[in-house]
């Protein structure tokens, strides 16, 4: 996951190849629009299904994979399965080419989606109003290996940490879980920032660290999220749609 | 026989009358089945004697309730041409729909109805007896069978109630079918000799067996069918639910943004809202807006879309943390959370702003920050100052902490701690 092994051929600021895949081919046009005033950025393809999007991946072979949640057939954590196989963050094997970097952005900003595409292996997740700038930022730190949080992402992530460690949370303790692998003070810190509307750059200036630091803590959380913590994700996840 | 709780003068006037809406207004609500263009004779279920029968005749024709009985009465002499009478309207017609206020009825008119039943019966079997010369051998037999089939007849009739639920359900439906197989066994037993009777019971057996084997499929299919059929009618009923709920939102929104195309500030409202609403009803359903404003979180949510319709302002809301109920203190901080986004729409010159609320179980802590124009706290003049002390004095009086940040160019964050007691 945070092995770097993303950070290729877009690196040195060449150019970061992306590819769509939403099943409405308008708002597929209207991202293409968006990001064709982006000079490093260019959109290599598109799929309206899951199938089509396997198919185009593996011809394409892009950097970032821009991936919708909802689909008929599966949707999002379906392509992330395929295309990542069964062991999505594992130890990727250095025979096979360098597989792309999945950037959920989906108009659904329901607990279960975004946990679930997080854990199938999403380096991050964006709503759908984002504004083009943002996304294009986006696209190049998920490309460069880093994670991307929306704020509601951070919240979601919060809470499910929150609700995995027992009785009341701890403010700046660290929570000793056999179970749970949880959040550090700090990761704790930069997530409720982030959650709070601040970009990297500005979490970065408010706890006096590198934003390569912020980069690596957000990174940290969503191995965590995608990995050690998986149980109690799903746990919660399901108290939560039970609710 | 049966009873009707209005009384005898209002039961012409409580005839049941027909829907005044048509089938087109309100589909789902209005099943087809109960739409006529005639009066339809129902059973009473309410407040019946036997089975409401006579209540239901009476309302359809428009008579009192006792000439109804007493013509009942009077016929189940013939011979017992009144009992068959009303079993068959008793099987063949439907029950109303319970109407409100009508109530069951009273001990004295029910001991009055039983009375009634029982003049009946004894005349029907009296009349019957003359008439046909059919001994008491034969009589009471039938009797005890006709008693147990009413008794569970009773209990699967009205209310819809297919499995019996308490002890008198119980005993009801157990009573009944012990009358009907002991009734039919003295019957047959006064029929058949002992000697006979295991090669009959084999015959019985062995009947039953091969009418069981080749209903079987029959009844599996009918059941199959059914099934198919009510699977299909619930998809109806939600796709014409999904569809109802569509045409009076997002169709209705999307009619208005056409018509208001030239304003764009007045067309980012309407979809803004419509966007809110439709994704509370999508994504949202049971968990946090369904419960209102009961909860810290369903009322973030109601106040961040009041302030986004009124303000025009857009609003990223995160809500962490242990949802509770929202006493004072939660009040207090939602106010304060209020009057800052208010703040922003009014004077920071952006449209967004983000609010996080978490509730780490101590502490109540809300954020509100935006990347407007921002200010410098120690020189702010009288209007900012005055809401600045609104949030703080909202907050400061219930024990908790206002902290501003602004820095001129680069936006505004207020951040308010409140101690949560109690919990």
């Amino acid at each position: 996951m945070t092995d770097g092994s993303q950070d290729g051929p877009e690196g040195d600021g060449g150019l970061c190849r992306v590819f769509l895949v939403d099943d409405h081919a308008v708002f597929r046009s209207g991202v293409r629009a968006e990001l064709a005033g982006q000079s490093t950025i260019e959109v290599v393809g598109e799929a309206g299904s899951v199938a089509e999007a396997v198919a185009g991946i593996g011809r394409a072979r892009p950097d970032v994979v821009l991936l919708d949640v909802h689909m008929p057939d599966g949707g999002g954590v379906a392509v992330l399965r395929s295309v990542l196989g069964s062991d999505p963050g594992g130890v990727v094997d250095p025979a096979r080419a360098p597989e792309p970097t999945f950037l959920a952005l989906s108009v659904s900003d329901a607990a279960e989606d975004v946990i679930a595409v997080i854990r199938a292996g999403a380096r991050g997740y964006v709503t759908k109003t984002i504004t083009g700038e943002d996304l294009a930022d986006a696209v190049r730190r998920v490309a460069d290996g880093d994670a991307v949080f929306s704020p509601r992402l951070a919240g979601f992530v919060l809470d499910a940490f929150a609700r995995a460690t027992p009785g009341p949370a701890d403010r700046g303790e660290p929570v000793h879980d056999p179970e749970v692998d949880s959040l550090t003070p700090r990761e704790k810190e930069v997530l409720r920032l982030l959650a709070r509307g601040y970009t990297y750059k500005e979490i970065a200036e408010e706890l006096f660290i590198s934003v390569k630091t912020v980069e690596t803590h957000a990174s940290n959380v969503l191995r965590k999220t995608q990995q050690s913590n998986r149980h109690a994700l799903t746990r919660w996840a399901q108290s939560r749609h039970l609710d | 026989m049966s009873e009707n709780a209005t009384g005898p003068a209002s039961a012409a006037a409580a005839r049941p009358v027909p829907p005044v809406a048509g089938p087109t207004m309100r589909p789902l609500a209005v099943p087809a089945a109960d739409f006529r263009w005639y009066p339809q004779l129902t059973r009473v279920s309410e407040g019946s004697v036997v089975a409401g029968v006579c209540a239901g005749l009476a309302e359809h024709l428009g008579v009192r309730v006792n000439y109804v009985r007493l013509a009942m009465v009077l016929l189940a002499t013939l011979s017992g041409a009144g009992v068959a009478l009303y079993s068959a309207l008793w099987a063949l017609t439907r029950t109303a729909p319970a109407r409100v206020g009508a109530g069951r009825v009273d001990e004295r008119e029910r001991r009055r109805g039983m009375a009634l039943v029982v003049v009946a019966v004894a005349g029907a079997v009296l009349s019957f007896m003359v008439t046909t010369a059919t001994g008491l051998s034969v009589i009471v037999p039938v009797l005890v069978v006709a008693l147990g089939a009413g008794l569970v007849w009773q209990q699967y009739d009205g209310g819809g109630r297919v499995a019996p639920r308490s002890v008198f359900d119980w005993a009801r439906v157990t009573a009944g079918a012990t009358l009907v197989v002991v009734g039919l066994a003295v019957v047959v037993l006064g029929q058949v000799e002992l000697a006979a009777l295991r090669s009959s019971l084999l015959a019985v057996v062995a009947t039953l067996v091969g009418v069981g084997l080749l209903s079987v499929p029959v009844g599996l299919r009918l059941w199959r069918s059914l099934e198919e059929e009510r699977a299909a009618r619930i998809r109806e009923a939600e796709r014409s639910h999904i569809a109802s709920h569509l045409h009076d939102s997002v169709l209705q929104t999307l009619a208005l943004i056409q018509k208001r195309s030239d304003d764009p500030g007045q067309v980012a409202r309407l979809a803004r809202r419509q966007e809110r609403e439709l994704r509370q009803w999508l994504f949202g359903a049971g968990s946090r807006m369904s419960s209102g404003a009961a909860t810290v979180a369903g009322a973030v949510e109601v106040m961040v879309g009041d302030v986004e319709d009124v303000y025009g302002l857009r609003v990223d809301q995160v809500v962490v943390g242990g949802d509770g109920p929202v006493g004072d203190a939660q009040e207090a901080v939602l106010g304060a959370v209020r009057e800052a986004l208010v703040n922003v729409a009014k004077h920071a010159g952006v449209d967004t702003a983000d609010v996080y609320v978490e509730n780490d179980g101590r502490t109540l802590s809300a954020f509100v920050r935006d990347r407007g124009s921002g200010f410098d706290p120690d020189t702010v003049d009288g209007d900012r100052h005055g809401l600045a002390q609104s949030i703080r004095h909202r907050v400061e009086s219930r024990g908790g902490a206002v902290r501003v940040r602004s820095t001129l160019g680069r936006g505004t964050e207020i951040g308010i701690e409140m101690p949560l007691e109690g919990e």
